[in-house]
């Protein structure tokens, strides 16, 4: 919601200790609004994201064998460990949120570093993973190699590999761009227990990114691994 | 209403559920079921977003309206998934 809209409104009428954008009834309503309005956008992102999921389900089951075989050439720990990595940097962000509830400024600090932190260490790795794949010759396009019969259809693979983790990475980006600013402001005190609706909103957005690497990491890292 | 503060120890059992199933659908990768590989994998991980969405989003303390916003994302995805794949399958 507009804070500059919210705080003139405080300056206007004093007697209320805490203030909703004029077009709503309560804060209640603020919030509810700011919630749905989050999930409308989710719903778009499930889209994006969507879209290639349908592809990779098409190519997979049009060259299975294909699949199997690019899917080995990554690296199942890093992948595992990125997922632990993700899944500790949800439970922050919860924990964030919590805080914020509650109106523990500090501890709300502490989650949200925390979560940085965990999101940037997971950027890392998926660069050190991106880095071997440069190394292995596996970037499609005029330099990519793969041994064997399955070699085009690998680079399909690949092709899937990059753009889907690719984009979850420019989400990651984002994401940990979104808590930086609410870190600098929650250390200035613009979040209280009546009002950390961006807390909650940028958690829902981190949760859904979340969501989107638990069905990657088996798409891409565990299929045929048998 | 949406204020609703839950317990801590809820988080911790969810973030401890998340990584047990990270190990489970990492360890059954492992075993041939043929066909039902897929199925496993995709099983275990609609598991962890069904609870990610449910505790870590809220869900299950959000109103009415926001299950319908979030059902409309997935009724849409079907849809997509669906009509596709129908039309490949059919050529």
């Amino acid at each position: 919601m507009c804070i500059r809209r919210r705080r003139t409104r405080l300056s206007h009428n004093s007697d209320t200790a805490v203030g909703h954008a004029h077009h709503f009834t309560d804060m209640d309503q603020q919030r509810e609004a700011s919630t749905l309005g989050m999930w409308t956008f989710l719903v778009t992102e499930i889209m994006f994201f969507g879209g290639l999921f349908v592809a990779y389900a098409l190519y997979r089951s049009m060259y299975p064998d294909a699949f199997a075989e690019a899917s080995l050439r990554l690296n199942l720990v890093l992948g595992a460990v990125n997922t632990g990595v993700l899944i500790c940097s949800s439970l922050t962000m919860v924990l964030a949120v919590r805080d914020a509830q509650m109106g523990k400024v500090k501890g709300l600090v502490r989650y949200l570093i925390a979560t940085i932190v965990l999101g940037s260490a997971f950027l890392v790795i998926k660069a050190f993973e991106y880095s071997h794949k440069i190394h292995e010759h596996l970037i499609p396009g005029s330099s990519f190699q793969f041994a064997g019969p399955f070699g085009q259809q690998a680079e399909m693979f690949f092709s899937l590999y990059f753009m889907m983790t690719g984009l979850h990475a420019i989400h990651m980006i984002i994401g940990i761009g979104v808590l930086s600013v609410l870190l600098y402001q929650a250390k200035r005190g613009r979040f209280r227990a009546e009002y950390y609706s961006p807390i909650d909103v940028a958690g829902l957005y981190w949760h859904f990114v979340d969501v989107v690497w638990i069905y990657l990491f088996p798409l891409l890292y565990l299929v045929s691994r048998h | 209403m949406s204020q609703h503060v839950i317990p801590q120890k809820v988080y911790y059992l969810v973030f401890v559920t998340l990584i047990l199933l990270t190990l489970v659908t990492v360890d059954v990768a492992f075993y041939n079921f043929g066909f039902l590989n897929i199925y496993i994998a995709m099983g275990i991980a609609t598991v962890k977003a069904t609870i990610v969405a449910l505790y870590f989003m809220h869900l299950r303390y959000n109103s009415r309206l926001t299950w319908l916003f979030a059902g409309a994302g997935i009724l849409w995805l079907f849809i997509m998934f669906v009509l596709t794949i129908a039309d490949y399958i059919t050529r």
